[in-house]
Parts: C-alpha cells; structure tokens; sequence
C-alpha cells in the first residue's frame, strides 16, 4: 500500500522473466524424466521406487509454485502464501484422515469370498 | 491521543469516510487464486477416493494391465510443453506485443489439444477392451479424477480460444491483462495437478 490512499495505482501483476521459465521447465523436464525412467526400467526395489518418485513430486510441485505461478511470501501482501498453507493443512488432513478410516474398515470387513490370497496372506504374521 | 482540543464549530470526524481508489481488478489475481484453492479441495477429494477405491479391481483389470507409461510420457511432455509456451505468451506480453502473445497463446492451445487428444485415445483404448467406468471401484475412481483434470483442460482451452478473440478485438488493455494472467494461473495449476495424477495414478499405479 502506498502512503497516500488516494493515488490510483496499477494492479500488481507478478513479474515474470524468462530466466525463471526457463530454469523451471529444465528443472520439471528433469524431475519429470527421472520418476518414469525408474518406473520403467526398474533399477530399485518397488517400496524405494514409490518413496523416491512420490518425493519428485513434491519437489516438482514445489518447483511450479515457485517458477511458474511466481509465488512468493510476499504475494498480494501475503495472502496467497496463506491461502496455499491453509488449503495444503486442509488437504493433508483430508487425504490422510481418509485412508486412516478406510484401511481401518477395511481391515474391519468380514473375508470376502473372491479374494481368497488376500485374506490368507493377511492373516500369516 | 492527540494535542488537538475539539472545538464547536468544527465537524468531529473519527472515521475516514471517503472511498479509497481501486483501480478495477485490484482483487481479481488473489481472488482467482482463491478460487485455484477450493479448486484444489475437488482435486484432493477425488485423489482421496482414489486413493482408497485404487485397490478395489473386483477381480478385473489392475492398472499394471492397463497403463502405458510411454503413452502418459508422451502426455506429460505435452502438457509440461505448453506450460512454458504459456509463460512465453506472459513474457510477450509484458513487452505489449500482442501479436506474440496471440502466437505462443496459439501453439499453447495446440499443445492442450495434444494432450486431450491423447487422453481421449487412451480412454477409448480403455473402454473399448472393457475398462470401462463401470468395470470395478478402482476404473470408476479413476475415470472421475482423471477425466474430472481432462474437463478442466477442455475448458482451459475454451477459455484460451476466448481469450485470443478478445486480444484481436480489444488488444493489451488492462482488462485483457489480467486476463492473460488468471489463465496462466489456470493453465500452471492444472499442470500441478497432473504431476500429483501421474505420479501417484499411473507410475504408482503401475508399481502397485
């Protein structure tokens, strides 16, 4: 805000480069390539290749925040970056609290006849 | 407090009452951003159903028989394209060249219509070997979140070719600016969404 309430000022608009686009797209085309060479050539074990190219992901949403929608802490004074934490808290709680309830129903329900290995590999300890 | 003693004669005013300036638009791109955020609340709804229908195949297909990763590669590159030909169309703008902006808002438009494209074949492919919506928990889930991220291309894109009308029509006007950036906004946002749809859809889908 500026000091005099009166000055017509111009809508703030973030300021885009092209630097930013062009580390941004080099940064996703990595991030992008190296989960699906690991899921097609498996080089790892299927446990490590989930936690590594669910970590890409992160990283890459991340990477698009920053370099493609220009987000910053100080965005429209702030409230964009609140806005993001707030849905990002919601979602998590969400997503979560979702498979919490469902595995546990799941793992409530009486055995299904058609899926016989399931429920016998489940009981084995 | 303040020195000033208040005198008869002379209006008592505690409060400003004349209207601040607000150029138009002033509170579009926060609250376009906001909207991207109760738009991301569908996103995480439909990912937690498929999240947790994911392993219901009714005894059909899974997804490592349905899934080819080299198709959703070819997908992604598409969309990942025209994420950054979008960003050349802002940069084009802030220099007010109208006419680069309407090419690289073009060769964007392309670029989705790729991606729909093969989205579409996939989804015949699929349906037409029995996947069908229909088929178990896992395909129906899977055609809403999917096909629910494929609907916001399409009007994406709708939005794009409206957009590009209105350029020719009126040129860089401030309106048409802010505009050009609520669809990259958009536009970003739904390629956000894809990295969370083939990341935890497809690639996890096929380790599953």
């Amino acid at each position: 805000m500026s000091a005099d309430p009166h000055a017509v000022h111009e809508i703030e608009m973030p300021h885009a480069s092209m630097r930013d686009y062009v580390v941004g797209f080099v940064l996703s085309v990595i991030l992008t390539a190296i989960p699906f060479w690991l899921v097609m050539a498996m080089p790892l074990s299927a446990g490590a290749t989930g936690a590594i190219i669910m970590g890409f992901a992160v990283v890459q949403i991340v990477v698009h925040m920053v370099f493609f929608l220009h987000m910053t802490p100080k965005a429209e004074g702030g409230w964009s970056l609140t806005s993001l934490i707030f849905t990002v808290i919601v979602v998590a709680i969400m997503l979560a609290g979702s498979l919490w309830v469902m595995h546990h129903l799941n793992t409530n329900m009486m055995p299904m006849p058609h899926e016989p290995t399931s429920q016998t590999t489940s009981q084995i300890p | 407090m303040s020195a000033k003693t208040i005198t008869a004669d002379e209006p008592v005013q505690f409060y400003d009452l004349d209207e601040h300036a607000h150029p138009e638009g002033h509170s579009t791109m926060l609250g376009f951003w906001i909207y991207l955020m109760s738009d991301c609340l569908i996103f995480a709804i439909l990912f937690a159903c498929y999240a947790v229908l994911g392993g219901s195949y009714a005894a059909g297909p899974a997804p490592k028989d349905l899934f080819d990763l080299k198709l959703i590669a070819l997908n992604t590159a598409m969309l990942l394209f025209s994420s950054i030909t979008y960003g050349f169309a802002v940069l084009q703008m802030q220099q007010g060249k109208v006419k680069g902006v309407q090419l690289w808002l073009a060769i964007t438009g392309l670029f989705g219509l790729a991606f729909l494209g093969i989205e579409l074949y996939e989804f015949h492919h699929l349906i037409e070997i029995g996947a069908t919506p229909q088929r178990s928990a896992f395909l129906s889930s899977f055609f809403t979140l999917v096909g629910t991220h494929g609907l916001h291309v399409t009007f994406g894109i709708v939005w794009l070719v409206t957009l590009m009308v209105q350029l020719s029509k009126y040129g860089l006007i401030a309106a048409n600016k802010r505009r050009v950036m609520c669809l990259s906004m958009f536009w970003h946002f739904l390629d956000v969404v894809w990295i969370g749809v083939f990341t935890f859809v497809y690639l996890m889908g096929v380790l599953r």
